[in-house]
């Protein structure tokens, strides 16, 4: 008998410590399997955040370190530009790389770092409890926005990928997502892509993956898939936002 | 050969021949001649230099080059370590080894742009938060700007801990000569904790994130442990005229050059003092001033601050000498005249 499918060799063989229905299972597995698929586990150096992806270090069966919150692309920087021959990445949510590391992120992506950066944007703080994150939806009840995020006084939610998209320096930037297989077969083409753009030497590239946070949220795994499809998405459309790998070539 | 270089010079210099492979830093005054003369060395070396977008970048960029075993350092001055102290925590708890060097600075807030001692506290004490120690290294010449920025390096990686070198504004801006007499070091032996892609062995991790019951209870007492060792072993001072001692000045850096010459005018015009100067700020020099310290004996400790040292000179006499202080903070200079006039007072009186 043929076997067709079978844990990515990029990713321990443990017990995941995400909530019920938590997003980050799939994405760390469709990352998993991109790594294998471009044969990168024995050069990779991936750089965890602070938050519920702290954990990565855990599950990846590569070389990872920590970085302090907001951080990531700054240490990925040292990395790479000391080891440019080993494949960088961080793995990073909506409050490390869009709230408290958002200098680090459009610095790395404006000198071209060429690293990519794996950013899931569930729409608010999960480890600490759902409190209200940059991406989080005006109107969105959080723990910090009890009666919904309200512009005058939270502001608006940022759209990191069409900011990032405005800087000379960044080559791939794309909105996926991880709520139907549909898109997360989608999701695994874009992050490809996204490895191939480093490991083609052509530069910085992200991409944002909106994913779910159900306990976050206070909904049903399901419920939250639907909320995704029929909310989320709508102020965070999908798509290729900027795309000059071809120009780079 | 002598080199008639500034102390903030000569400190690239030994870094570089200690193998430096790559720097990061961001400009403030009175450190700006580390980055400026590293952008043009390092990228003819074919090494890293980046010039960050601000001090915690720099900080955490040689956190991750530093994580894959390369020798990397950052450079600042006072307001910008307040900002290094998060990637410096970090460093302490993830066991990573570092070079953060401090040319201090007058404080607080933004202060001024002389010379000062005012961050000592913030350099022995731990400086971030958490539990921990850096060693702290103490030049007082362009030479020891050269020298302890070669062996900082090799201290680092001996006990993988950052190591911060305390300069301040004066010996880094003061040109002197320098021996550049140390060798080239280039072949580093792969560490088993290095992160370098998990090619035919098991993957690695570095993290200070300990969730697990004990675990963090455990790393705690391990470092504990690396710190006697240091304490045990890497304490340096240099003492000075100590024959016949009635008063020993204690003073590091700048101030210990001012604090010689008094102690040698000292000694002509009937005072007998000697000097005590601490190379290693952390591991303090404890046990020696201890076994200095008794009852006709006394300490005048003299730094550019208003008072910080000398509570781990307190601290170390433990109550079996008097313990005096000099000190001024803010950008002016103590003079030779100042501390011999202090010395002459203190030695008369009679009260603890």
């Amino acid at each position: 008998m043929k076997k067709l499918l079978s844990r990515p060799k990029s990713l321990k063989d443990v017990v995941f410590s995400y909530c019920p229905g938590c997003g980050h299972g799939i994405i760390q597995r469709i990352v998993a399997e991109s790594i294998d698929d471009l044969d990168l586990r024995e050069k990779t150096i991936a750089v965890a955040p602070v938050g519920c992806a702290v954990f990565a270090y855990d599950y990846f069966n590569f070389d990872v370190t920590e970085a302090p919150h907001g951080r990531p692309p700054a240490v990925a920087t040292g990395i790479k530009r000391t080891n440019p021959d080993k494949f960088v990445f961080t793995y990073q949510g909506d409050g490390d790389i869009a709230a408290i590391g958002i200098a680090e992120t459009i610095h790395a992506a404006n000198r071209g770092e060429n690293i990519t950066i794996i950013f899931v944007n569930n729409a608010n703080y999960g480890m600490t409890g759902g409190q209200m994150a940059p991406t989080s939806l005006i109107g969105q009840v959080t723990e910090t926005t009890p009666f919904g995020r309200d512009p005058k006084n939270d502001g608006y939610p940022i759209k990191l990928c069409e900011l990032l998209s405005k800087l000379e320096a960044t080559v791939y930037l794309e909105r996926v997502s991880v709520h139907n297989p549909q898109n997360i077969m989608n999701a695994k083409r874009a992050i490809r892509k996204a490895f191939q753009c480093q490991i083609d030497q052509k530069g910085f590239s992200l991409i944002e993956i909106i994913s779910n946070c159900p306990i976050g949220w206070s909904m049903t795994p399901l419920a939250s898939m639907k909320w995704i499809e029929e909310v989320f998405l709508k102020s965070f459309p999908l798509g290729v936002i900027k795309d000059k790998t071809q120009l780079n070539a | 050969m002598k080199k008639l270089l500034k102390g903030n010079v000569a400190l690239c210099e030994g870094a570089v021949a200690a193998g430096l492979g790559s720097y990061f830093g961001y400009p403030i005054t009175p450190q700006n001649e580390i980055p400026s003369y590293l952008s043009r060395r390092m990228l003819e070396l074919g090494k890293v230099f980046v010039q960050a977008e601000s001090e915690i970048a720099a900080a955490n960029m040689v956190l991750g080059a530093a994580v894959t075993g390369v020798r990397a350092m950052t450079s600042s001055s006072s307001p910008g370590i307040s900002l290094k102290q998060e990637a410096i925590s970090y460093m302490a708890g993830m066991q990573v080894p570092a070079l953060i060097v401090n040319v201090q600075r007058g404080g607080p807030g933004l202060g001024n742009i002389s010379g000062s001692q005012s961050d000592y506290f913030q350099a022995v004490k731990g400086g971030g938060h958490g539990d921990y120690k850096v060693i702290v290294l103490s030049p007082n010449s362009a030479q020891e700007m050269y020298e302890m920025a070669y062996d900082a390096f090799d201290l680092a990686e001996k006990y993988r801990t950052p190591v911060i070198i305390l300069a301040d504004g004066i010996i880094g801006q003061m040109m002197e000569p320098v021996d550049l007499n140390r060798y080239e070091k280039k072949d580093f032996v792969d560490q088993d904790w290095w992160l370098n892609g998990a090619k035919g062995r098991e993957p690695r991790s570095i993290k200070s994130l300990l969730m697990k019951d004990g675990v963090l209870e455990q790393h705690n007492v391990e470092l504990q442990k690396k710190y006697q060792t240091i304490s045990e072993n890497e304490v340096e001072c240099e003492l000075y005229m100590m024959e016949n001692v009635d008063i020993v000045v204690v003073a590091y850096g700048i101030s210990s050059r001012i604090a010689k010459s008094a102690v040698k005018y000292a000694r002509k015009n009937g005072v007998n003092a000697g000097l005590l100067r601490p190379k290693t700020l952390w591991p303090f020099p404890s046990k020696i001033i201890n076994s200095l310290a008794k009852p006709n004996l006394k300490f005048l400790v003299v730094e550019m601050n208003h008072g910080q040292m000398v509570e781990d000179v307190k601290l170390a006499v433990n109550g079996k000498s008097a313990v005096r202080f000099f000190g001024k903070a803010g950008g002016g200079l103590i003079t030779e005249h100042e501390i011999f006039e202090k010395l002459k007072k203190d030695q008369k009186s009679d009260i603890l």
